[in-house]
């Protein structure tokens, strides 16, 4: 894997590696339960759990380490399709989508399901518009795809800023992430927990770059896949649900419906700061407004997703671009194996504390009796969650149970009674998502600082090792300043993320797309697409954030709906009146929709 | 390699990336604005607007991309511009 081992390469032996990885990951689960058969404290197995695998992280990491530029910020580009599609995958679901998604799809209904859409559909953009293109590109990052695409310093410094702002919003929720679950399983204080986790990232990514990040992104997609999967069909089983329950919750889903009407969804008559009762029906889409907000979720999410460089450069590592067709397949393949998931864990746990014919309920039980519940206790005690008998009557009602949405995928195993081994595997399937997400943000913000800024802008005559020295201190600077802000805990996990979306394709989308599809898109009309999009979307942000009026309905999670339209329309008109692009750069973007020959920017650049 | 070649190639290619964009746009639009009516239809006991965002539109773009990408790669190979 290390530049000295040349004899056989690794990249031939992947299947042997993993396979060998996996089963090592599923004996040590196995020995977990064992050890808590015999005794061992939950803590000891959660602690052993996460130690475990940020070990192996951290060794791959030091495997990988690379000195040659192409290693560094491309892996080679000998990434198999199918692996590239484990990494992306790793890559894409953050702690957000492994923690959060199902406790949204709790709490949030239909209008929330835009996320499940807007996060899988968008693949279809990056492959149809995006991966293969840019692969052909052959650039290092995506500000170097703009720079070359349109010319000149500024058009790439826009990128830059553009790329920076996106994924730093978005890093510093992966490292909370990463703090959240650390604390909670090492018993240490968050603030600790952000350091801790901030350390297992940067092992994992500084030595070998993106060749490190890449392998140690498939090992993470290995362990997060099996932790959110096990917990779901093994607490279906347990409680009766079917073997694999995907495609039979159909019921379920129709019995909460019902039994939402019994309770009625209520406010609570007095609220618990920082905690949830359950206000929105499971499925009950209103039409009109209602399927406006979920169409421009899932617009903002999709556009997102396909001008997101952290993802977008995942694709560059592939040997050809056949394989970085084939891997975008793959991507989605594996990310879907997770959302198809989400749904049904919110559903069959929504039934579970709701349904008194089951024998887990704990609405329309007596207070005594669900204040006496080990999970809950658990989960008071830590301030995640509170029932409280507002009304009096001795009884649990719905607006009566106070949860905090994320813990709805890591109290799962609790509530369904199963043994303490799966909530020490769910906390490293958090960890491992959070991290892994969190490293390819990092890097993504620190190449193109290194590359982008530092190598093509300030110095371009810097050597290779000056090269690689400024990348991997800028990514401990980076990573620093990330945890720094994590640790003040501005925002909650998801509304970052929304956010980190909508920068994204605020800024980044037209240009990136006109830039393949439009030949007429010129170096005036990108910059001002950029810096328009951007801005607009930025101004509305502060705006409704602030408690201005809404245009359109459109909140704050949604802003690239006025990014994106001020986007386009800047970069078209500013391009018409403006000069057409000259010959060269024209025969630039034709070469760059054929998948033969060379890359437009050399193997090395 | 000719210049009409590589103009057919790109139409051909063009061609099928609208049509691809045309089925994202019923699966992850269309059909999930509408799911308030689509609820009256079931599926496998699901409601079937529910069952088409939870589960019926990811397994659409999954194979979406497997069809597009096959066809892609028959584009390239029929005007020899595959790059394997």
């Amino acid at each position: 894997m290390s530049d000295q081992t040349q004899g056989t390469r690794f990249v031939d032996r992947l299947g042997k590696v993993y396979g060998i990885y996996t089963l090592g990951f599923l004996g040590f689960f196995a020995l977990m339960a064992i050890v808590e058969q015999l005794g061992a404290s939950a803590q000891l197995i959660g602690i052993l759990f996460l130690l475990f695998t940020i070990a192996i992280y951290a060794t791959i990491g030091w495997l990988s380490r690379t000195m040659q530029v192409d290693a560094y910020y491309v892996a080679g580009r000998e990434v198999p399709a199918f692996y590239n599609g484990m990494a992306t995958a790793a890559d894409w679901m953050s702690g957000a989508s492994f923690v959060a998604l199902a406790g949204g799809i709790y709490f949030g209904g239909y209008p929330y399901l835009g996320f499940v859409i807007g996060w899988t559909g968008g693949y279809v953009l990056v492959n149809a518009l995006m991966a293969p293109y840019l692969r052909k590109f052959g650039c290092y990052t995506v500000p170097d795809f703009i720079g070359t695409r349109y010319g000149g310093n500024l058009a790439r410094l826009c990128a830059v800023l553009v790329l920076v702002v996106a994924s730093f919003t978005y890093v510093t929720a992966q490292i909370n992430a990463t703090g959240t679950i650390a604390a909670r399983a090492l018993a240490i204080p968050f603030e600790f927990g952000v350091w801790f986790g901030l350390l297992g990232i940067l092992l994992c990514s500084m030595l070998g770059g993106m060749r490190g990040v890449t392998w140690t992104q498939v090992a993470q997609y290995i362990v997060l896949i099996i932790a959110y999967l096990v917990p779901v069909i093994w607490m279906s089983n347990a409680q009766g649900f079917g073997i694999i329950p995907h495609f039979t919750y159909g019921d379920a889903a129709l019995r909460i419906a019902e039994l939402e009407a019994e309770y009625g969804l209520v406010a609570a008559a007095q609220s618990v700061a920082g905690l949830k009762v359950l206000t929105t029906a499971h499925f009950d889409p209103q039409g009109g407004l209602d399927s406006w907000k979920f169409v421009t979720l899932a617009l903002c999410m999709m556009a997102g997703t396909a001008s997101l460089p952290h993802i977008l450069m995942r694709y560059f590592t592939t040997p050809s671009v056949r394989q970085a067709r084939k891997s975008v397949g793959w991507s989605l393949f594996f990310i879907f194996l997770l959302y198809f998931t989400a749904p049904a864990l919110a559903t069959l746990t929504k039934l579970q504390l709701l349904d008194p014919n089951l024998a887990t309920a704990v609405v329309g039980k007596a207070i005594d009796d669900v204040s006496n519940l080990e999970w809950i206790q658990n989960w008071t005690a830590v301030g995640m969650l509170s029932v409280v008998d507002q009304n009096g009557d001795g009884i649990v009602q719905l607006n009566e149970f106070f949860m905090r949405p994320d813990i709805v995928v890591l109290a799962t195993p609790e509530i369904a009674g199963l043994p303490y081994v799966i909530s020490g595997l769910v906390a490293a399937g958090g960890m491992a998502a959070a991290m892994s997400t969190a490293d390819g943000l990092l890097l993504a913000i620190a190449n193109a600082l290194s590359h982008d800024l530092y190598y093509k802008i300030i110095d371009p005559k810097a050597d290779t090792k000056r090269r690689l020295i400024v990348a991997r201190v800028l990514l401990v600077v980076i990573g620093v300043l990330a945890a720094l802000i994590a640790s003040l805990q501005l925002t909650g996990i998801l509304g970052a993320v929304a956010w980190a979306f909508c920068f994204a394709c605020s800024g980044l989308f037209f240009p990136l797309v006109l830039g393949i599809w439009w030949k007429r898109a010129n170096r005036p009309g990108a910059i001002a697409g950029m810096i328009a999009g951007f801005a607009a979307g930025t101004i509305y942000l502060i705006h409704v954030y602030n408690g201005g009026d809404q245009l359109w309905s459109i909140d704050h999670l949604r802003f690239g709906m006025i990014g994106m339209p001020v986007s386009l329309v800047a970069m078209v008109v500013v391009s018409l009146v403006t000069e057409a692009p000259d010959a060269e750069m024209q025969a630039m973007v034709d070469e760059t929709r054929v998948p033969t020959g060379k890359t437009i920017l050399a193997e090395t650049h | 390699m000719s210049q009409d070649n590589r103009r057919l190639h790109w139409a051909k290619t063009s061609r099928l990336t609208y049509w691809v964009l045309a089925i994202w746009l019923l699966f992850g639009y269309v059909f999930p604005f509408f799911a308030k009516d689509l609820d009256g239809g079931s599926f496998l006991g699901f409601p079937l607007g529910y069952y088409m965002i939870v589960q019926g539109s990811l397994i659409v773009f999954v194979l979406l991309i497997v069809g597009h990408n096959f066809l892609q790669d028959r584009i390239d190979e029929e005007c020899g511009l595959s790059d394997e």
